[in-house]
């Protein structure tokens, strides 16, 4: 485990996210559901995703259209960042969640 | 409890697939056993650390620490196995020429084991540490015979891995090490390849290109035979152009590296073995 202790030392010094920066784009993740379900981003731009859990269990916002993986811990936020995507509907989901964690991506 | 079995199995799938290649291309290794479970081993109770320090590191790195932290696991598998490869290629040739010798247990292989025990830890580490933050919330979610599925997908996934490797141990003694560090290449390329996803995801890397192709069509990322082709050779149906980058880079200094080890290290009469080596690794 070579890698452990710069990574350790990272840690210690890095600063805690959740910068208080805003972002256009927003999932609330609640009953194990997204809301909205269906989120409109523009095409062919790069834009920042937060994921606000309110579950008191982790999820994992993922997909197999475009590429993101995070995990979301209880009660918390997570930012991705996503894009740039062609207009089209692009699924996603919530890892551990699958059978009601469903939503789509709409590029347009 | 289905939905548990097959979360888990598809996570015990992806670590079992790394730990069969591993297994096999440590054949006949002394000790070979030991070293993998104890990287088992190791790499639950790692899982257990990074889930309990999920906190930590979802902030750290503004952030991008989950992103940080799996490119580094993998980047750290995939310097080992990289090793791991160009010392096979210097010592390859006896290590199976000792195997053919009855008794004599390959020692030469225990320098280059304790890496692949790392690798072995590591592909248990990442995946386990998603199994156990599942488990915690279908838990606190009050999830039925939770025990039962875990329990499948353990011995489902684990059945495929052990499907491979029984696979791989019937190919000749002539081209077995040579087609093991050739996946071994394959798997090390794939594993940078998702590293750079993890970096691009945190912005850290430019993408340079998002999506070269889509090949969803034909095989999907979440399909569970689009998910084998990822671990095995780095599938990814959406690839950006620096994974392809992160990709070609490790085969190349791994085929060239072993190449010039073989040059180094090998008499002329073992030449021959190069060529089978090499259109396994371009494979």
């Amino acid at each position: 485990m070579r890698f452990a202790l710069p990574l350790l030392l990272a840690l210690l010094v890095s600063t805690p996210a959740l910068s208080a920066e805003a972002s256009a784009y927003t999932l609330v993740l609640k009953n194990h559901r997204y809301q909205p379900n269906v989120l409109h981003i523009p095409a062919n731009t790069r834009v920042k995703i937060d994921v606000i859990n309110q579950d008191p269990t982790p999820e994992e916002f993922e997909s197999d259209h475009f590429p993101v993986e995070k995990i979301v811990l209880p009660n918390s936020r997570i930012s991705v960042n996503v894009g740039p995507l062609k207009p089209g509907r692009y699924g996603f989901y919530g890892d551990f969640h699958q059978p009601t964690a469903q939503g789509t991506l709409v590029v347009d | 409890m289905w939905a548990v079995a097959l979360l888990v199995f598809r996570e015990v799938l992806e670590a079992a697939l790394i730990v069969s290649v591993v297994a096999a291309a440590t054949r006949g290794v002394f000790r070979r056993s030991g070293f993998v479970g104890g990287g088992i081993a190791l790499g639950v109770i790692g899982a257990v650390l990074v889930a309990l320090s999920a906190g930590v590191l979802a902030n750290a790195f503004s952030g991008v620490g989950q992103e940080v932290f799996n490119a580094c696991v993998l980047l750290a598998a995939v310097l080992m196995i990289g090793w791991h490869v160009l010392w096979m290629s210097s010592h390859g040739r006896e290590m199976s020429a000792q195997m053919r010798a009855v008794g004599d247990a390959v020692q030469t292989g225990a320098s280059s084991l304790s890496l692949l025990l790392v690798v072995v830890a590591l592909a248990v580490l990442r995946e386990g540490s998603e199994i156990v933050l599942f488990l915690y919330g279908m838990n606190a979610g009050g999830a039925d015979h939770l025990w039962l599925g875990l329990a499948i997908g353990i011995a489902c996934g684990s059945a495929l891995g052990f499907g491979l490797y029984a696979g791989l141990l019937r190919i000749p003694m002539r081209h077995f090490f040579a087609v093991t560090n050739g996946m071994l290449v394959l798997l090390a390329a794939g594993l940078a390849s998702t590293a750079a996803r993890y970096l691009i995801q945190a912005d850290l890397l430019p993408a340079w290109g998002s999506r070269l192709w889509d090949s969803s069509w034909l095989l999907g990322n979440g399909s569970l035979l689009g998910q084998t082709a990822h671990i095995l050779v780095g599938y990814d149906a959406q690839p950006a152009g620096m994974q392809m980058a992160f990709y070609a880079a490790t085969l190349a200094a791994l085929w060239l590296g072993a190449r010039m080890m073989r040059g180094h290290h090998a008499p002329r009469t073992r030449a021959a073995a190069a060529p089978a080596t090499c259109t396994t690794v371009r494979g």
